[in-house]
Protein backbone atom coordinates (compact mmCIF):
# COMPACT_ATOMS: atom_id res chain seq x y z
CA UNK A 1 0.00 0.00 0.00
CA UNK A 2 1.35 3.36 -1.05
CA UNK A 3 1.17 6.45 1.73
CA UNK A 4 1.20 9.77 0.13
CA UNK A 5 3.99 11.79 1.33
CA UNK A 6 2.39 14.35 2.73
CA UNK A 7 1.00 11.94 5.71
CA UNK A 8 3.84 10.37 6.01
CA UNK A 9 4.95 13.34 7.49
CA UNK A 10 2.48 14.45 9.58
CA UNK A 11 3.11 10.48 11.25
CA UNK A 12 6.42 11.77 11.96
CA UNK A 13 5.68 15.00 13.09
CA UNK A 14 3.33 13.25 16.14
CA UNK A 15 5.62 10.30 16.87
CA UNK A 16 7.86 12.95 17.68
CA UNK A 17 4.94 14.71 20.40
CA UNK A 18 5.05 11.36 21.60
CA UNK A 19 8.84 10.82 21.63
CA UNK A 20 8.91 14.29 23.65
CA UNK A 21 6.31 13.54 26.21
CA UNK A 22 8.23 10.39 26.83
CA UNK A 23 11.59 12.00 27.53
CA UNK A 24 10.52 14.82 29.64
CA UNK A 25 9.66 11.55 32.18
CA UNK A 26 12.63 9.32 31.88
CA UNK A 27 15.66 9.75 34.21
CA UNK A 28 18.90 11.12 32.83
CA UNK A 29 21.15 9.11 34.91
CA UNK A 30 20.38 5.16 33.58
CA UNK A 31 23.62 3.76 33.41
CA UNK A 32 25.27 3.38 36.62
CA UNK A 33 24.51 -0.07 37.10
CA UNK A 34 25.25 -3.29 34.94
CA UNK A 35 23.72 -6.44 34.69
CA UNK A 36 25.51 -8.67 37.67
CA UNK A 37 25.90 -5.74 39.94
CA UNK A 38 24.59 -5.82 43.75
CA UNK A 39 22.26 -3.26 44.24
CA UNK A 40 20.71 -1.79 46.54
CA UNK A 41 17.45 -0.30 45.74
CA UNK A 42 15.77 2.62 47.67
CA UNK A 43 11.85 2.82 46.99
CA UNK A 44 9.38 5.29 47.86
CA UNK A 45 6.62 3.62 49.76
CA UNK A 46 3.76 5.33 51.09
CA UNK A 47 1.61 4.23 54.11
CA UNK A 48 -1.34 6.61 54.78
CA UNK A 49 0.21 10.31 54.76
CA UNK A 50 3.23 9.23 55.40
CA UNK A 51 6.14 8.18 53.04
CA UNK A 52 9.20 5.95 53.61
CA UNK A 53 11.87 4.57 51.89
CA UNK A 54 12.77 0.96 51.36
CA UNK A 55 15.17 -0.71 50.39
CA UNK A 56 15.75 -3.70 48.13
CA UNK A 57 18.89 -5.46 48.10
CA UNK A 58 20.17 -8.15 45.16
CA UNK A 59 21.88 -8.79 42.16
CA UNK A 60 20.53 -7.03 38.88
CA UNK A 61 19.85 -10.05 36.98
CA UNK A 62 18.17 -8.57 33.56
CA UNK A 63 17.39 -5.30 31.96
CA UNK A 64 14.46 -5.67 29.84
CA UNK A 65 12.27 -2.69 27.63
CA UNK A 66 13.49 0.79 25.98
CA UNK A 67 12.86 3.77 26.99
CA UNK A 68 9.95 4.58 29.06
CA UNK A 69 9.34 1.52 29.68
CA UNK A 70 12.45 -0.09 30.43
CA UNK A 71 12.45 -2.09 33.79
CA UNK A 72 15.46 -4.41 35.52
CA UNK A 73 15.00 -7.07 37.72
CA UNK A 74 16.76 -7.33 41.09
CA UNK A 75 17.26 -10.43 42.45
CA UNK A 76 17.87 -11.54 46.27
CA UNK A 77 17.92 -14.63 48.93
CA UNK A 78 15.46 -13.59 51.87
CA UNK A 79 15.26 -16.33 54.33
CA UNK A 80 16.72 -19.12 52.72
CA UNK A 81 13.63 -18.21 49.73
CA UNK A 82 14.64 -16.66 46.13
CA UNK A 83 13.08 -13.29 45.27
CA UNK A 84 12.96 -11.05 42.35
CA UNK A 85 11.20 -7.65 42.03
CA UNK A 86 11.04 -6.15 38.84
CA UNK A 87 11.33 -2.16 39.07
CA UNK A 88 10.42 0.55 36.02
CA UNK A 89 13.58 1.97 35.09
CA UNK A 90 11.95 5.46 35.01
CA UNK A 91 9.60 5.08 37.95
CA UNK A 92 9.82 8.63 40.44
CA UNK A 93 8.94 5.60 43.01
CA UNK A 94 12.76 4.95 43.21
CA UNK A 95 14.52 7.46 44.72
CA UNK A 96 18.41 6.18 44.43
CA UNK A 97 19.86 2.99 42.99
CA UNK A 98 23.09 2.23 44.60
CA UNK A 99 25.84 -0.13 43.02
CA UNK A 100 27.22 -1.95 46.65
CA UNK A 101 29.49 -4.34 44.68
CA UNK A 102 30.14 -4.45 40.87
CA UNK A 103 29.52 -7.76 39.17
CA UNK A 104 31.11 -9.41 36.22
CA UNK A 105 28.38 -11.23 34.25
CA UNK A 106 29.29 -12.19 30.72
CA UNK A 107 25.74 -12.27 29.32
CA UNK A 108 22.61 -9.94 29.41
CA UNK A 109 20.52 -12.32 31.48
CA UNK A 110 21.50 -14.08 34.95
CA UNK A 111 18.51 -16.56 35.06
CA UNK A 112 21.14 -19.34 35.72
CA UNK A 113 21.10 -17.87 39.23
CA UNK A 114 17.56 -18.88 39.76
CA UNK A 115 18.59 -22.42 39.68
CA UNK A 116 21.81 -22.12 41.90
CA UNK A 117 22.13 -22.86 46.00
CA UNK A 118 23.88 -21.17 48.49
CA UNK A 119 26.86 -19.27 48.18
CA UNK A 120 26.62 -19.39 44.84
CA UNK A 121 23.51 -17.93 43.93
CA UNK A 122 24.50 -14.39 44.68
CA UNK A 123 27.86 -14.24 43.95
CA UNK A 124 28.45 -13.47 40.27
CA UNK A 125 31.85 -14.68 39.23
CA UNK A 126 32.11 -16.18 36.04
CA UNK B 1 -17.52 25.45 32.59
CA UNK B 2 -16.37 23.55 29.96
CA UNK B 3 -17.83 22.75 26.66
CA UNK B 4 -15.92 20.62 24.63
CA UNK B 5 -13.15 20.62 22.67
CA UNK B 6 -12.44 19.29 18.70
CA UNK B 7 -8.98 17.37 18.71
CA UNK B 8 -6.78 14.89 16.82
CA UNK B 9 -5.46 11.96 17.94
CA UNK B 10 -1.68 11.91 18.30
CA UNK B 11 -1.35 8.11 19.38
CA UNK B 12 -0.91 6.33 22.87
CA UNK B 13 1.79 6.36 25.40
CA UNK B 14 2.18 5.95 29.10
CA UNK B 15 2.79 9.05 32.31
CA UNK B 16 3.31 8.31 35.51
CA UNK B 17 0.32 9.70 37.74
CA UNK B 18 1.05 11.34 40.91
CA UNK B 19 1.09 8.34 42.89
CA UNK B 20 3.97 7.01 40.87
CA UNK B 21 1.82 4.32 38.44
CA UNK B 22 2.51 4.11 35.26
CA UNK B 23 -1.02 5.06 33.23
CA UNK B 24 -1.82 3.76 29.74
CA UNK B 25 -2.92 7.75 27.51
CA UNK B 26 -4.10 8.76 24.82
CA UNK B 27 -2.47 12.19 23.33
CA UNK B 28 -5.38 14.30 21.69
CA UNK B 29 -3.71 17.86 19.75
CA UNK B 30 -7.08 20.26 20.24
CA UNK B 31 -4.99 23.37 18.94
CA UNK B 32 -7.18 26.48 18.01
CA UNK B 33 -10.23 25.71 18.06
CA UNK B 34 -12.44 28.46 16.50
CA UNK B 35 -15.91 29.93 17.22
CA UNK B 36 -17.64 30.04 14.13
CA UNK B 37 -20.83 31.01 15.45
CA UNK B 38 -23.23 31.08 18.57
CA UNK B 39 -26.91 29.71 17.91
CA UNK B 40 -29.66 31.02 20.13
CA UNK B 41 -33.10 29.50 20.49
CA UNK B 42 -34.62 32.72 19.38
CA UNK B 43 -32.53 32.58 15.55
CA UNK B 44 -31.55 28.29 15.38
CA UNK B 45 -34.40 27.43 18.12
CA UNK B 46 -31.66 25.95 20.26
CA UNK B 47 -28.49 26.84 22.06
CA UNK B 48 -24.99 25.73 21.04
CA UNK B 49 -21.89 26.90 19.89
CA UNK B 50 -20.60 25.83 16.20
CA UNK B 51 -16.90 25.07 16.47
CA UNK B 52 -13.94 24.17 13.50
CA UNK B 53 -10.98 22.77 13.95
CA UNK B 54 -7.73 21.77 11.83
CA UNK B 55 -7.32 24.76 8.57
CA UNK B 56 -8.01 23.39 4.86
CA UNK B 57 -8.17 24.62 1.13
CA UNK B 58 -10.87 27.24 0.62
CA UNK B 59 -11.72 25.08 -3.03
CA UNK B 60 -12.43 21.99 -0.68
CA UNK B 61 -15.04 24.05 1.26
CA UNK B 62 -19.02 24.27 -0.19
CA UNK B 63 -20.47 27.69 -0.40
CA UNK B 64 -22.93 27.75 2.52
CA UNK B 65 -20.41 26.64 4.60
CA UNK B 66 -17.90 29.07 3.29
CA UNK B 67 -19.89 32.01 4.20
CA UNK B 68 -20.17 30.97 7.23
CA UNK B 69 -16.10 30.84 7.95
CA UNK B 70 -15.79 34.48 6.07
CA UNK B 71 -18.63 35.70 8.19
CA UNK B 72 -16.47 34.46 11.37
CA UNK B 73 -13.42 35.55 9.88
CA UNK B 74 -11.85 32.73 9.99
CA UNK B 75 -9.91 29.90 7.64
CA UNK B 76 -11.63 27.30 6.38
CA UNK B 77 -12.14 24.40 8.84
CA UNK B 78 -12.57 20.53 7.79
CA UNK B 79 -14.51 19.63 11.33
CA UNK B 80 -17.03 21.44 12.19
CA UNK B 81 -19.31 20.27 15.55
CA UNK B 82 -21.58 21.90 17.50
CA UNK B 83 -21.47 21.42 21.37
CA UNK B 84 -25.01 22.42 23.02
CA UNK B 85 -25.26 24.87 25.73
CA UNK B 86 -27.54 24.91 28.64
CA UNK B 87 -30.42 27.71 27.30
CA UNK B 88 -29.94 30.26 29.46
CA UNK B 89 -25.94 30.20 28.97
CA UNK B 90 -24.79 33.75 29.43
CA UNK B 91 -23.40 35.60 26.87
CA UNK B 92 -20.12 36.17 25.96
CA UNK B 93 -16.42 34.83 25.90
CA UNK B 94 -16.33 31.28 25.34
CA UNK B 95 -13.39 29.10 26.29
CA UNK B 96 -12.41 27.03 23.58
CA UNK B 97 -9.11 25.86 24.72
CA UNK B 98 -7.44 23.31 26.16
CA UNK B 99 -7.91 25.24 29.77
CA UNK B 100 -11.46 24.65 30.17
CA UNK B 101 -10.16 20.86 31.07
CA UNK B 102 -8.43 20.14 34.38
CA UNK B 103 -6.35 16.96 35.53
CA UNK B 104 -8.84 15.19 37.26
CA UNK B 105 -11.61 15.85 35.61
CA UNK B 106 -13.40 13.14 33.93
CA UNK B 107 -14.48 13.21 29.86
CA UNK B 108 -15.85 11.16 26.89
CA UNK B 109 -14.29 10.77 23.97
CA UNK B 110 -16.14 10.15 20.34
CA UNK B 111 -14.55 9.54 17.05
CA UNK B 112 -14.75 7.22 14.22
CA UNK B 113 -13.63 3.54 14.70
CA UNK B 114 -11.10 1.91 12.79
CA UNK B 115 -13.02 0.14 9.73
CA UNK B 116 -12.54 -3.75 9.94
CA UNK B 117 -14.06 -4.53 6.72
CA UNK B 118 -16.70 -7.46 6.45
CA UNK B 119 -16.30 -9.71 9.59
CA UNK B 120 -17.43 -13.10 11.10
CA UNK B 121 -19.26 -13.47 13.86
CA UNK B 122 -16.13 -14.86 16.07
CA UNK B 123 -14.35 -11.23 15.75
CA UNK B 124 -17.67 -8.82 15.34
CA UNK B 125 -20.04 -10.64 18.34
CA UNK B 126 -17.58 -12.69 20.38
CA UNK B 127 -19.59 -16.15 19.56
CA UNK B 128 -17.73 -19.13 20.44
CA UNK B 129 -16.80 -20.97 17.27
CA UNK B 130 -16.78 -24.93 16.93
CA UNK B 131 -13.88 -27.38 17.50
CA UNK B 132 -10.84 -26.50 16.15
CA UNK B 133 -9.88 -30.47 16.24
CA UNK B 134 -11.45 -34.00 17.29
CA UNK B 135 -12.81 -34.29 13.73
CA UNK B 136 -14.79 -30.47 13.80
CA UNK B 137 -15.39 -29.53 10.36
CA UNK B 138 -16.79 -26.46 11.00
CA UNK B 139 -14.46 -24.01 12.68
CA UNK B 140 -15.84 -20.16 12.73
CA UNK B 141 -19.16 -20.42 11.31
CA UNK B 142 -22.29 -19.01 13.04
CA UNK B 143 -23.63 -22.19 14.32
CA UNK B 144 -27.20 -22.76 14.60
CA UNK B 145 -29.38 -19.12 14.37
CA UNK B 146 -33.08 -20.17 16.19
CA UNK B 147 -35.30 -22.36 17.39
CA UNK B 148 -38.42 -24.48 15.50
CA UNK B 149 -41.55 -23.86 13.87
CA UNK B 150 -42.39 -21.47 16.91
CA UNK B 151 -41.44 -18.79 16.36
CA UNK B 152 -40.11 -19.71 12.89
CA UNK B 153 -38.16 -17.15 12.18
CA UNK B 154 -34.90 -15.55 13.41
CA UNK B 155 -34.90 -13.21 16.70
CA UNK B 156 -34.22 -9.93 16.29
CA UNK B 157 -30.60 -8.40 17.10
CA UNK B 158 -29.46 -12.28 16.20
CA UNK B 159 -25.07 -11.57 15.32
CA UNK B 160 -24.71 -12.03 11.75
CA UNK B 161 -21.63 -11.37 9.69
CA UNK B 162 -21.37 -8.06 8.25
CA UNK B 163 -19.61 -4.70 8.33
CA UNK B 164 -17.20 -4.50 11.18
CA UNK B 165 -16.14 -0.81 13.06
CA UNK B 166 -15.99 2.72 10.98
CA UNK B 167 -18.64 3.97 12.75
CA UNK B 168 -19.16 6.53 15.56
CA UNK B 169 -18.06 5.77 18.64
CA UNK B 170 -18.52 6.92 22.37
CA UNK B 171 -16.20 6.03 25.19
CA UNK B 172 -17.18 7.28 28.42
CA UNK B 173 -15.39 8.48 31.70
CA UNK B 174 -11.80 8.67 30.51
CA UNK B 175 -10.14 10.61 32.88
CA UNK B 176 -7.85 13.51 31.63
CA UNK B 177 -4.34 12.93 32.88
CA UNK B 178 -2.64 16.12 32.02
CA UNK B 179 -3.36 19.43 30.15
CA UNK B 180 -0.94 20.85 28.76
CA UNK B 181 -1.71 24.81 27.78
CA UNK B 182 1.66 25.66 25.65
CA UNK B 183 1.67 22.37 23.31
CA UNK B 184 -2.39 22.91 23.40
CA UNK B 185 -2.52 19.51 24.07
CA UNK B 186 -4.42 16.98 26.43
CA UNK B 187 -3.45 13.37 27.61
CA UNK B 188 -6.93 11.17 28.22
CA UNK B 189 -6.45 8.00 30.09
CA UNK B 190 -7.01 4.62 28.05
CA UNK B 191 -7.64 4.28 24.60
CA UNK B 192 -9.65 6.51 22.43
CA UNK B 193 -11.61 5.29 19.01
CA UNK B 194 -10.36 5.56 15.65
CA UNK B 195 -6.89 5.66 14.22
CA UNK B 196 -4.01 7.41 14.88
CA UNK B 197 -4.63 11.34 13.12
CA UNK B 198 -8.20 10.87 13.05
CA UNK B 199 -10.38 13.32 14.43
CA UNK B 200 -12.27 12.97 17.58
CA UNK B 201 -14.51 15.14 20.26
CA UNK B 202 -13.62 15.77 23.86
CA UNK B 203 -16.56 16.94 25.74
CA UNK B 204 -17.18 16.76 29.28
CA UNK B 205 -18.23 13.04 30.53
CA UNK B 206 -22.59 13.30 30.93
CA UNK B 207 -22.86 10.56 33.41
CA UNK B 208 -20.58 12.58 36.02
CA UNK B 209 -18.47 9.72 37.53
CA UNK B 210 -16.33 12.82 39.74
CA UNK B 211 -19.66 12.97 41.72
CA UNK B 212 -20.46 9.59 41.86
CA UNK B 213 -17.01 8.83 43.41
CA UNK B 214 -17.31 11.51 46.00
CA UNK B 215 -20.27 10.49 47.47
CA UNK B 216 -19.07 6.79 47.37
CA UNK B 217 -16.06 7.61 48.86
CA UNK B 218 -18.01 9.98 51.40
CA UNK B 219 -20.91 6.75 52.16
CA UNK B 220 -17.58 4.96 53.07
CA UNK B 221 -16.35 7.06 54.98
CA UNK B 222 -19.72 6.81 57.02
CA UNK B 223 -19.54 3.47 57.55
CA UNK B 224 -16.27 3.47 58.46
CA UNK B 225 -17.05 5.81 61.06
CA UNK B 226 -19.71 4.04 61.96
CA UNK B 227 -18.25 0.64 62.51
CA UNK B 228 -15.34 2.17 64.70
CA UNK B 229 -17.53 4.27 67.23
CA UNK B 230 -18.03 2.37 69.90
CA UNK B 231 -20.90 -0.26 70.54
CA UNK B 232 -23.71 1.01 72.75
CA UNK B 233 -23.89 -1.70 75.36
CA UNK B 234 -27.18 -3.75 76.02
CA UNK B 235 -29.39 -2.10 78.76
CA UNK B 236 -28.95 -4.72 81.81
CA UNK B 237 -31.98 -6.62 81.89
CA UNK B 238 -34.53 -5.60 84.42
CA UNK B 239 -34.40 -8.08 87.45
CA UNK B 240 -38.57 -8.63 86.93
CA UNK B 241 -37.74 -10.13 83.99
CA UNK B 242 -35.50 -11.89 85.02
CA UNK B 243 -36.83 -13.34 87.62
CA UNK B 244 -39.98 -14.25 85.76
CA UNK B 245 -37.38 -16.46 83.71
CA UNK B 246 -36.36 -18.36 86.75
Amino acid sequence: MSVRPQRTARYELMNQVIDAIEKEQQKADTNTFKVGDSVRVHTRVVEGDKERIQIFTGVVIGRKGRGLNETFTVRRISYGEGVERVFPLHSPRIAKIEVEQEGRARRARLNYLRTRKGKEASAVRE
Amino acid sequence: MSIGLLGRKIGMTSVYDARGRLCPVTVIAASDNVLLRRLTTENDGYSAVRVGFDSQNESRVNKPLLGEFKKAGVEPKRFVREFRLDADAPEGEINLNVTQFQAGDYVDVIGRSKGKGFQGVMKKHNFAGQGAAHGSKTHRRIGAVGNRSTPGRIWKNMGMPGHLGDRRVTVQNLQVMQVREAEKMILVSGAVPGANGSYVIIRPAIKNPAGRIKLHQEHSKQSQAAMKAPVAKKPEPATEAEAQKR
